[in-house]
């Protein structure tokens, strides 16, 4: 009797739980609607279905219409938003105003610390509770304000109207769950939905998003996915429940030139077809350029200039603007001997100067500048926080041009410095005590040449080896065969002794400067540590003289060799990993992917300082990259890798003028420009399909799989690297 | 946006450590009171201890805490007061030095297990899986058996290394786990690259990021490393009665006498929760002090 009441009473409870919180619910396994609590094997009814037919599975024709209408989805206006740190309050965004209509494609530009993904996060009402404030400002979406919801009624936005997607498809899925788990998810949560109906949704969506063989992958797990397909799984999460708006954080920025094509074409198609505004974050100008309706541009948490995109690409009004279109290695202009930059770092928001932020970097800062300018509208349609705006529209300023061309090097075409011949590393992955899985062939049989003075870039996407080439020079990983010969001397045979000799002349720099600098060493004991390993110094008063000199060649000051890592910006990292390896004063330095994960405006000045440096101490580099632009400008030669194996290898010009491999014709077309005008009339990029596992590699011509040109003659037989004309080598049968 | 903020700040290196570590770390420079107190009373315990903790008076058995007892008396009458003033010299001794012995060698191993992988890391890893499979408590047992009793400066040498070497294999793992995402660094690539021998970057490159989990490790040991004292003592193999320590009044005749004489098990166990507690404040405090990062 006693025990009857009380399973009455829990029963009765839950019930009232499960309606009044519907995210809560247990998942309904029945498939029939009914909410249940499962006691062990056996279940109880406990509520009633939630919703039956009553799913829309995409919004009928009609009931709302297209952006055009002008409808306003979201407006956010006056926005301020603080981090309390350790270092005082830092402003992270100030006086924001950011109007979206529906179905319109805003991208918001900037670089690191402008506040743009603070802005996104304030939008879902993400931002870390403890330690964020938002003083003041005004968020509307779609009639309701977001600042005023309780954490119920936010809940219910979130995934629902209003959907993120992160940068990182690797990390953003849970690994532990089944794809097909993590998109009916939100659709049960959110629109009540049973088993049943979710799963042929989530079948629906997986098409959407063009994944294949939607039904079976449902069942798998994040890890048999690869990172393109990834990002289009937290798509169809995003676009689940019909949201209205949709916010991509960084959304290719992890991902290859060749799927990032693939994915934002698909989201910008998928923004028209079902009439939702799309909210791009993103620091690259490429990917704007053809993507985006309007463009907002964030400087050090503040809006500096807005407007169509055209506008903004072919006249600009804020010098910021001007600079950082100016400062993107391009592949469809003539390249220059120096790359123009923004010189200087951005102010440090815990102590920013008052009036216009940009105007220590501004080349045309004036007196006016020490006020804050106002948003004013331009001549183009657009805003511009700028004193001067009207004196840039009327064509009074403009940036000016980098420093006098640099003679081009010449490198003597004698003995290589660095000759690397049928270079191949295997992986073996093993499973059990000593069994052998498979064979990881992540570099097969790579030979080039690297000579005295020059730059070659090594280009490719990720998983091509392109790295683990750098790795094997190194000597970081033991080649499984072939021969790295530094000045005709061979680093795979070398014994210890020698090796260690070698490697004085062999350096290199990393690409994360987060992690490539020991957390623990200040600056002075990271430069210093080789100049007193090595004895290249007598003494520590010499070294520190040393690190001083060299810190001082990096455009460093001196006085940073007292800090640590941590109190450094990105670029100064950078500059500190240079300093680094030019203190053991080598010849050769590998950089991987050296400046990939700087902001725009540092990339040109560390790409600058390369040059420089390369010049006057006749250093040769082997440039690792992914951004066919940057390799472009600074390397002489280029080797094209796919797969392990080199597609391609010839001088700058020829490889980028006249591409002969399928596979670099593809890939100078998949990168993005950043001229909308170029952009949007070029075709819809061709390249299709992933790249296949370099544990299974395909037969005959590795890239016969996603080759336009492929026939039965390519999957026959590997095709060698044969010169097709001077000094241009290409392994295809097809040229 | 912290990092420029403290780019902006002076130098990080202060001129007196010690009093930046007070002005930086007020707990743990709470805790650095408590385990220097503990380490005066284990030095000085003949001078400071009301009684001699080993005096048998029948006339008070089991007294309760008083004026005269301000901890209360034990079964055999002895000052419970004194014997944890004279117990602190045991446990500190044995406990500090076992768990650092154990920790240290540990943190080395794993160190080097995953610096160096491939067959070097199987065969330490082997020996570490064969080392945990033994309960704690029969590993000790045979190490006390095997080395028999080794007095130094009165501390038995060999029960300090009976109880180290149970704490070998566990902080050997952790510190491994650690090691392997710390070896995964470019930087350690970096150092790699530039020809360094393997002792450097160990010791140079490595270490100093293994630092937070060797200190967490060797704190909590501790605990485990008081008690593991007090179980081989009760087993007659550890510190024996009369000697006071704090394990052993907790493990002895008190189990018997508890529900009579609380006290009796209430302050040995409050000087260990006491001096573990201080121990782990203290480790978090060094260790987020030794962290430049922290220094903002």
């Amino acid at each position: 009797m006693f025990l009857a009441s009380w399973i009455a009473a829990i029963l009765a409870a839950a019930a009232r739980f499960a309606k009044s919180h519907p995210e809560r619910r247990a998942v309904n396994r029945e498939g029939d609607g009914y909410m249940r609590l499962w006691l062990g094997r056996y279940s109880v009814k406990i509520a009633e279905p939630m919703s039956e037919g009553t799913i829309v599975y995409d919004r009928p024709a009609g009931e709302e219409t297209r952006g055009s209408d002008g409808r306003e989805l979201l407006s956010v206006t006056d926005l301020h938003v603080q981090f309390e740190t350790s270092g005082g309050v830092v402003r992270a965004v100030e006086g924001l105003s950011l109007r979206v209509r529906r179905g319109e494609i805003v991208a918001v530009v900037g670089e690191s610390g402008s506040g743009k993904s603070v802005t996104a996060l304030s939008i879902m009402r993400l931002l870390p509770r403890h330690t964020a404030r938002i003083p003041s400002g005004r968020i509307v979406f779609d009639g309701k304000s977001l600042l005023d919801l309780d954490d119920e009624g936010m809940r219910e936005i979130r995934g629902r109207d209003v959907s993120m997607i992160f940068q990182e498809p690797m990390t953003s899925l849970n690994p532990i769950l089944t794809i097909g788990l993590q998109i009916t998810e939100p659709l049960q949560i959110h629109l009540g939905m049973d088993d049943g109906a979710a799963r042929a949704r989530a079948v629906e969506l997986m098409r959407l998003v063009g994944i294949p063989d939607a039904e079976r992958r449902l069942t798998q797990y994040p890890h048999q996915f690869s990172g393109g397909m990834r990002q289009r799984v937290m798509i169809a999460i995003g676009l689940a429940c019909n949201p209205k708006l949709i916010i991509a954080d960084e959304p290719t920025t992890a991902l290859d030139v060749t799927i990032q094509a693939q994915i934002l074409e698909l989201m910008r198609d998928l923004s028209r077809r079902l009439d939702i505004a799309l909210i791009i974050i993103t620091h690259n100008l490429g990917i704007v350029a053809r993507y985006a309706d309007r463009v907002v541009v964030m400087y050090a948490a503040r809006r500096v200039e807005e407007g169509p995109a055209e506008a903004i690409f072919h006249r600009p009004r804020h010098p910021y603007t001007m600079g950082l279109l100016r400062s993107v290695p391009r592949l469809d202009r003539p390249r220059g001997e120096k790359l123009e930059t923004i010189e200087g770092l951005p102010p440090n928001l815990a102590h920013a100067p008052p009036g216009c932020r940009f105007a220590p970097r501004c080349p045309h800062a004036i007196a006016a500048c020490v006020s804050e300018p106002p948003l004013v509208a331009t001549d183009t349609g657009g805003l511009s926080a700028c004193w001067r705006a009207d004196e840039i529209a009327a064509g009074k300023i403009a940036w000016p041009a980098a420093g006098a061309a640099a003679p081009a090097v010449t490198p003597d075409r004698g003995a290589p410095l660095l000759a690397v011949r049928g270079l191949t590393k295997h992986f073996a992955v093993r499973s059990g005590l000593r069994g052998v899985r498979g064979l990881v062939r992540a570099v097969e049989d790579v030979s080039f040449d690297v000579h005295a003075g020059e730059t070659v870039g090594l280009v490719g996407e990720s998983g091509c080896g392109k790295t683990t080439v750098g790795r094997l020079i190194l000597r970081l990983e033991d080649p499984t065969a072939g021969e790295v010969r530094l000045d005709g001397e061979d680093l795979v045979t070398a014994s210890a002794a020698e090796l260690t000799a070698m490697r004085r002349r062999v350096q290199v720099i990393f690409q994360d400067p987060y992690s490539s600098l020991n957390p623990r060493m200040t600056v002075g004991q990271i430069v210093g540590e080789p100049l007193s390993v090595y004895r290249i110094e007598p003494n520590a008063a010499a070294v520190r003289e040393r690190v001083a000199r060299l810190l001082g060649q990096v455009g460093l000051r001196p006085e940073l060799a007292g800090r640590y890592p941590h109190q450094l910006s990105g670029g100064q990292r950078q500059r500190v990993g240079i300093a680094r390896a030019l203190a053991m004063e080598p010849r050769f330095i590998v950089c991987d992917e050296a400046v990939s994960a700087l902001d725009v405006s540092i990339q040109g000045q560390i790409i600058n300082l390369l040059e420089e440096l390369q010049r006057s101490y006749d250093l040769a580099y082997l440039f690792i990259a992914h951004d066919l632009a940057v390799v472009r400008h600074i390397a002489s030669r280029v080797v094209v890798m796919y797969l392990g194996r080199v597609m391609e290898i010839a001088d700058r010009d020829a490889i980028y003028r006249e591409p002969l491999h399928p596979y670099t014709r593809l890939l100078l077309d998949a990168a993005p420009v950043p001229d909308p005008t170029v952009e949007k009339a070029r075709a819809p990029r061709l390249i299709q399909g992933e790249l296949p596992s370099a544990l299974a590699p395909p037969a005959g011509c590795v890239f016969h799989t996603r080759c336009p040109m492929a026939d039965a003659d390519c999957r026959a037989a590997v095709p060698a690297l044969r010169e097709v004309r001077p000094g241009h080598l290409a392994a295809c049968i097809k040229v | 946006m912290t990092a420029e903020a403290a780019a902006d700040a002076d130098a990080p290196r202060r001129a007196n450590p010690l009093l930046d570590f007070c002005r930086r770390q007020p707990l743990g420079a709470i805790s650095f009171v408590v385990i220097a107190t503990m380490m005066l009373a284990g030095i000085f315990s003949e001078q400071v201890s009301p009684y001699d903790p080993l005096n048998i008076d029948f006339a008070s058995i089991l007294a309760p805490p008083s004026g005269d007892h301000w901890f209360g008396t034990d079964a055999f009458g002895r000052d419970i007061l004194s014997r944890i003033i004279h117990g602190a010299r045991t446990a500190l001794v044995i406990g500090f030095l076992s768990s650092f012995i154990g920790s240290t060698s540990g943190a080395v191993l794993g160190a080097a297990s995953a610096y160096f992988g491939g067959r070097i890391d199987n065969a330490i890893q082997r020996v570490v899986d064969v080392l945990l499979a033994f309960p704690i408590i029969v590993l000790a047992l045979v190490v006390v058996a095997v080395l028999g009793k080794g007095l130094v400066l009165g501390i038995d040498a060999n029960l300090i290394v009976a109880i180290a070497i149970p704490i070998v294999p566990k902080v050997a793992r952790v510190v491994r786990a650690a090691a392997l995402s710390v070896r995964a660094m470019p930087y350690v690539d970096a150092a790699r690259a530039a020809g360094y021998g393997n002792l450097r970057i160990i010791c140079r490159h490595m270490a100093p990021n293994l630092v937070a989990p060797y200190l967490i490790m060797l704190t909590a040991y501790i605990a485990q490393a008081i008690l593991l004292e007090a179980s081989l003592s009760f087993l007659g193999l550890g510190v024996t009665e009369p000697t006071a320590a704090w394990g052993l009044m907790l493990s002895g005749n008190a189990s018997d006498f508890f529900r009579e004489a609380p006290w009796m098990i209430l302050f040995p166990g409050l000087a260990i929760s006491l001096a573990v507690f201080a121990f782990s404040l203290f480790g978090d405090a060094l260790r987020d002090w030794l962290d430049p990062r922290f220094k903002t």
